[in-house]
């Protein structure tokens, strides 16, 4: 059935070298936790992209929920995690996800570093890469805020004075952030939820597809 | 790709069948709360709500009257009151009637008398309803109005929040 219904597909419209060209690649004997155990080190890259598939899919469904909004905010992800069916799960998901993405990302850094893997050529793949990290980490500073519970008001109060302290523009900065030079309220709220569900995300989204596409066409860095 | 000689499976059909299970598996489990959570409204189904006084008995009258009630609503995290109306009376056999505003054509509200004498009209699309709240033939609404649960304790009449469709009307 689904055989006939592929086959139906691929006589119009020739889709087997479209996921043939993504899905079929040699992996190297040295990358290959198989050959090798320690070849682990190789696997942080592709966890963090899936855990950071995590994030996006229960990301989604916490919005069904949540409310940017001081009245509601806090209320909201009470009434999520607590009477929702699987609320716990869900919302668990993404905050542990969280902690863990960074993890990963940090290791997959330190394994590209002491691999020297991001010498010529891959200097370009190693920028993206950083740039991608701080993207992770703005997603991670924006959501903490949103519990709206005392411990993301006072943490965010903390990282607002950290971007004060930039010098020249730091006082601007923080007012961009907030959306108001004295207040962490309402705006600040809407402000951050904005950025952590549709400013961040499509950055991330460009960043990774270029991430991606570099490493295909390089081809992954040879053994040590 | 499958070894028709001795009908045997291949090593790599062996391992497409158990990465594809295994992932397979995996990626329910992953999904798999998050479509509950999803589903969370149709789990819950319709909140039940306590009776709620409205008026004494002697009170109530021969052609309808318009009586709002205060309920206990709560929607997700909101709690609040909200007024909902019945039309009481009793009906030409005697019995106590607590209609239900809601036409049962589109959702608008009827209101008594307004067009036509003893008769509910609804304004949206002309609908009417007899003195016993049975929908007029030829007018859009396709049922009587609905009724809300009553009981009547100590002479004192209470209405449940819910509305039912009336039956044998």
């Amino acid at each position: 059935m689904l055989r006939k219904m592929y086959d139906w597909i691929d006589e119009r419209l020739d889709v087997t070298p479209i996921w043939r060209d993504i899905a079929d690649h040699e992996v190297p004997e040295h990358v290959n936790p198989a050959h090798h155990f320690s070849a682990f080190v190789y696997c942080f890259g592709g966890l963090t992209f899936f855990v950071v598939v995590i994030q996006i899919l229960s990301g989604m469904f916490l919005t069904m929920y949540y409310v940017p909004d001081i009245e509601n905010a806090w209320e909201s992800v009470r009434y999520l995690q607590t009477e929702v069916a699987h609320g716990q799960i869900v919302r668990g998901m993404h905050h542990w996800g969280a902690s863990v993405v960074i993890v990963m990302i940090f290791l997959h850094t330190l394994r590209v570093f002491f691999q020297g893997a991001y010498k010529k050529p891959r200097e370009l793949n190693w920028i993206v890469g950083v740039l991608l990290f701080f993207v992770i980490l703005g997603l991670g500073f924006t959501g903490y805020l949103l519990p709206w519970d005392n411990k993301a008001f006072f943490a965010t109060q903390v990282g607002l004075e950290i971007a004060e302290s930039v010098p020249f523009i730091g006082t601007e900065l923080k007012t961009l952030l907030a959306g108001d030079p004295t207040i962490v309220g309402a705006q600040t709220l809407t402000r951050f939820f904005a950025i952590h569900v549709f400013f961040l995300p499509a950055v991330l989204f460009g960043l990774l597809a270029a991430h991606f596409i570099m490493i295909r066409r390089q081809g992954i860095s040879g053994p040590l | 790709m499958s070894n028709k000689k001795n009908n045997q499976v291949s090593r790599r059909q062996f391992l497409n069948y158990t990465l594809t299970g295994v992932g397979g598996f995996m990626g329910a489990a992953l999904v798999a709360p998050m479509v509950g959570f999803a589903v969370d409204p149709l789990l819950k189904g319709e909140q039940s709500g306590d009776f709620v006084y409205v008026l004494d008995e002697d009170e109530i009258t021969d052609t309808p009257q318009r009586v709002s009630f205060q309920i206990d609503q709560k929607d997700g995290w909101v709690e609040s009151q909200v007024e909902r109306t019945a039309w009481v009376y009793r009906n030409s056999n005697g019995d106590i009637l607590a209609l239900s505003p809601v036409c049962t054509h589109l959702g608008c509200t009827v209101d008594w008398a307004t067009q036509n004498e003893n008769e509910f009209f609804c304004p949206c699309h002309d609908g009417r309803y007899d003195a016993n709240g049975v929908n007029i033939a030829g007018t859009p609404p396709t049922e009587p109005l609905h009724e809300y649960t009553f009981k009547i304790e100590d002479g004192k009449l209470y209405l449940s929040p819910q509305t039912h469709a009336r039956e044998g009307a």
